[in-house]
């Protein structure tokens, strides 16, 4: 098996060469076709590479070359396929293809079809390349490059000029991130002396909690899994970024790239189990972003921002998770929330494909009964989401709040309060989508159909995952097994050596599932009575609103902060710079140099009289001078 | 001649080293100051009439007749310098009109 | 000796009446009266080939060349504009200092042993020639080149240029 894994990654970049070149002399079936068949040979292929690892228990290291060497600092280009990552290429190559296939329908009619396949299978080439790295610079490589797929897909219809901005903004927040990211690698170079994962990692695990390097290097890649991962302060990318195709917000801003920070945190995990200071910031800054996306939340009226601020809310639980020490609970709940936050975008993109590309939920409602499928897909995901039992949410969600009260009862307070926010929005969003009275134009209603069946597939796919994705990881206290729990083991093990376990008794451990359970069917009952029994409806842009509305409405104004604390004075001093500095110092410099050259010119050129004379009585001066000196001079030394 | 030649004995070098650089730098006056070119010309000769005799003065000094052809050699040049330079000179003037060389000042931009 | 200081007082006289005379001509006939003196000086040291040479080509060819010019040009009478006497002292003075510093200069060398004549025969046309057509033949030869060249080119420089044809 170990001879094949090369061809998980290289299977897509062969899709992206193929689709990228024919994008316009294939048809749209053959390019949909391609691309979507590598992608689950990929899949079947990392289904073979995840049963040999789970069945041996050895992580597999695959050297292929080495990529170049600096004095004794070696960077092999090679693989590793631990637990972990193999968990990684399942969800991202299977849901990868789920997505993959959706497009066929929901792209159909895209004039950059081929363009858009090609990017798809590019992006998937890079995040394998990110979990598949054995070392931070191949993973580096690849965060790089799904930033750039990112970039690419989110202005994929660049000629709207909104979209173009979103897109560069998302890139150069992420900029901001890799920086941090890159100059852990450094730190990590300087510090271990080598970036394999299988050198650095036994390396730190001598070293002793709270070392300094160790604070440093977990700050500095926590930047970069911020950046990436959409947390405060740099989450405003992530909304915006979802002026791409639907399709792009399901795969690359749901399911996979933005887990590549929480993956790479976990991948790290021993840094971080040894620096404290790092986990509890990382704590705060989970939880913060949690309950300020879901407060955002509350209040869009454009299905997927909605989802794009759930999507956000939900990294940042992962993020508390990882605060809290339950890398197995935030890695669980990345595997559920990539089922049914791909799901619901999916099923989104469904009700925004029925609705001829109408997103603000204030124009839909009533779809229940004309677009069935979508609606019962799109509903299990939302339950999923709200944390009620049995779906995947439920568990994955609640080992994180366990861990969470295990370390402070205020952030499971606050987790809790974020996972009734989730229930409510979430239940808004279905109510004011599907329940009611149709609120569109008459055209539209007329044009409302369910979507074609390789939309529906992946839809119906990914929603009985979304059932069943939790029982892998069924904690002991309901009398399961937590089988990921034990096949991450090796992962972890370290780390949770360290950490030990967490010891709640069985009733409190109820206790605390209850709670959640009861808070979310609340919230669930609330939004019910609000949207789908009296039918009101989010006011209009032109409206006034009250005013904790207005503010969760307008995103708590973070970009006009962030305008304001950054962007302006950005612009003043890039004035200064080129007002003063440009202008009149390098400018005034420049010129005047010239000027000053040309004004000497006009006063020496009149030394040239033409005057012979004058020229041979300087010459004769001149004379006598070397004469002066080849004889005194001389004679002196 | 014989005799003559033995009167000069006593005469020592640097007199004629000073008498060439005397007449050298007459030469040179004569060059500033005047603005006839045939008269810078002639100074342009006597500056060279001065190094002659002083090679000839080092050449008898050290007894090495190399200094002597040298001063032929020399001559020869002068000749062939005279020719062409008043050469120029009448060209100059059948262009100019004069030989005053302060009249030639395009040597300047 | 005191033969040389008298004629080397006649040089330096006449060659102050060279660059001092008003007429060209007249600057021409002190310059033949230096040149001569010239002459005796290169007799007093015995060069006697030089002297001849000296004789015959300055004062017979080269000086009667300047005064063919002269005539060509026919510029005889005083149309010489003269020049500013600030100009003048500064020549003077240029060259007074040029004077002063070679002088200077000896002081520092200070060697001052007298002319004396090892060799009778070193001046004369027989030991010069040997010389001449032994180490120096090549020169020679290319000092014969030289004037050929500078007749050719006096010849082209002072020919009048033809009118250009009509092309």
């Amino acid at each position: 098996m170990d001879k094949y894994i090369w061809l998980i990654p290289i299977l897509p970049l062969a899709g992206f060469v193929i689709n990228g070149l024919g994008r316009n002399s294939l048809s749209k079936s053959v390019i949909g076709f391609i691309g979507s068949l590598l992608v689950l040979v990929s899949f079947g292929l990392s289904l073979a590479v995840f049963f040999q690892v789970k069945s041996t228990g050895v992580a597999i290291n695959v050297n292929y070359f080495t990529w170049f060497a600096v004095g004794a600092l070696k960077f092999p280009f090679a693989f590793l396929i631990d637990q972990l990552s193999s968990i990684m290429l399942l969800i991202i190559t299977g849901v990868g293809f789920l997505i993959h296939l959706y497009s066929i329908g929901y792209m159909h009619d895209d004039e950059g079809f081929g363009k858009f396949f090609a990017y798809l299978n590019l992006f998937v080439f890079f995040m394998l390349l990110l979990v598949l790295g054995s070392n931070y610079l191949i993973m580096f490589i690849g965060w790089e490059g799904v930033g750039l797929c990112s970039y690419l897909l989110i202005g994929f219809w660049f000629t709207n000029p909104d979209y173009a901005d979103a897109a560069k903004k998302a890139f150069v927040m992420n900029r901001i991130g890799d920086l941090g990211f890159l100059l852990g690698i450094f730190t990590i170079i300087y510090v271990f002396g080598s970036i394999q994962f299988a050198e650095v990692f036994p390396k730190a695990a001598t070293m002793k909690s709270g070392a300094g390097p160790l604070f440093i290097i977990t700050i500095l890649l926590f930047i970069g899994a911020c950046g990436k991962s959409a947390q405060l302060p740099l989450f405003t990318w992530l909304p915006d970024a979802m002026a791409g195709p639907t399709p792009v917000s399901a795969l690359i801003h749901a399911a996979t790239m933005v887990t590549a920070g929480i993956y790479m945190i976990a991948r790290s995990n021993i840094f971080y189990t040894l620096s404290p200071d790092t986990m509890e910031i990382i704590a705060y800054v989970g939880l913060a972003t949690a309950l300020i996306a879901a407060l955002i939340a509350l209040t869009q009226t454009d299905i997927k921002k909605v989802l794009a601020y759930s999507t956000v809310s939900q990294l940042g639980y992962m993020f508390l998770g990882l605060g809290v020490g339950a890398y197995t609970g935030a890695f669980f709940h990345v595997l559920t929330h990539a089922f049914f936050k791909a799901l619901l975008f999916l099923g989104a993109g469904s009700v925004i494909h029925a609705m001829s590309g109408e997103q603000d939920m204030r124009k839909m409602g009533g779809l229940k009964g004309k677009i069935k499928t979508t609606f019962t897909t799109m509903m299990i995901g939302t339950v999923a989401i709200a944390g009620i039992p049995p779906l995947a949410g439920f568990f994955s969600k609640d080992e994180i709040l366990a861990h969470a009260y295990a370390h402070s009862p205020i952030f499971w307070a606050v987790g809790v309060l974020t996972a009734m926010l989730t229930s409510f929005y979430m239940f808004r969003m279905m109510y004011l989508t599907f329940y009611g009275k149709f609120r569109g134009t008459h055209e539209q209603e007329h044009h409302l159909h369910e979507s074609p069946p390789t939309m529906t597939i992946p839809l119906i796919v990914l929603a009985i995952l979304s059932i069943v994705g939790g029982f892998i990881g069924v904690p002991e206290v309901l009398h399961g097994h937590h089988e990921l729990a034990h096949f991450l083991e090796p992962v972890f093990h370290k780390s949770n050596e360290i950490l030990g376990e967490h010891h709640l008794s069985e009733s409190l451990e109820y206790a605390l599932m209850g709670t959640s359970v009861v808070l979310a069917l609340a919230a669930m009952a609330y939004a019910y009575v609000k949207y789908a029994k009296n039918g009101s409806v989010p006011v209009a842009d032109t409206e006034e609103r009250p005013a904790l509305t207005s503010i969760s409405y307008h995103k708590f104004y973070l970009d006009e902060l962030y305008d304001l604390i950054v962007r302006k004075p950005l612009d003043w001093l890039s004035d200064f710079f080129y007002n003063i500095i440009e202008r009149l110092g390098i400018d005034g410099l420049v010129n005047g140099i010239g000027r000053g050259t040309i004004e000497t010119s006009k006063g020496l050129r009149l030394l040239q009289t033409g005057n012979v004379g004058f020229y041979i009585f300087i010459m004769v001066l001149g004379i006598i001078a070397v004469l002066l000196y080849s004889v005194f001079g001389l004679t002196k030394i | 001649m014989e005799s003559l030649t033995n009167t000069m004995h006593a005469v020592p070098l640097n007199h004629y080293i000073l008498l060439s650089t005397i007449i050298f730098a007459i030469g040179v006056m004569g060059v500033l100051i005047r603005r006839n070119a045939i008269v810078i010309f002639m100074s342009v000769e006597l500056m060279l009439n001065s190094v002659n005799l002083l090679l000839t003065a080092f050449s008898v000094y050290r007894g090495d007749a190399t200094g002597q052809v040298f001063v032929f050699f020399i001559m020869a040049l002068a000749a062939a310098e005279v020719a062409v330079g008043l050469a120029i000179i009448v060209m100059i003037y059948r262009n100019t009109n004069s030989i005053d060389i302060n009249v030639l000042n395009r040597l300047k931009w | 000796m005191s033969t040389f200081y008298f004629i080397a007082f006649l040089s330096i006289f006449f060659s102050i009446l060279v660059i001092s005379a008003k007429n060209p001509v007249h600057s021409i006939l002190y310059l033949i009266l230096t040149f001569f003196t010239f002459t005796i000086h290169y007799i007093l040291l015995n060069a006697q080939f030089l002297a001849i040479v000296n004789f015959i080509v300055y004062m017979g060819a080269i000086l009667v060349l300047f005064l063919y010019t002269l005539m060509l040009i026919n510029l005889n009478k005083e149309s010489e504009p003269v020049k500013p006497f600030m100009v003048k002292i500064a020549g003077v003075f240029g060259g007074g200092i040029l004077a002063v510093a070679v002088a200077s200069s000896l002081k520092l060398i200070g060697a001052s042993n007298p002319v004396l004549l090892q060799n009778p025969d070193l001046g004369l046309v027989k030991n010069l020639g040997k010389v001449l057509f032994n180490e120096f033949l090549l020169p020679f030869e290319i000092s014969s080149v030289l004037l050929l060249s500078a007749m050719v080119g006096a010849v082209l420089l002072a020919t009048k240029e033809k009118e250009p044809k009509a092309a």
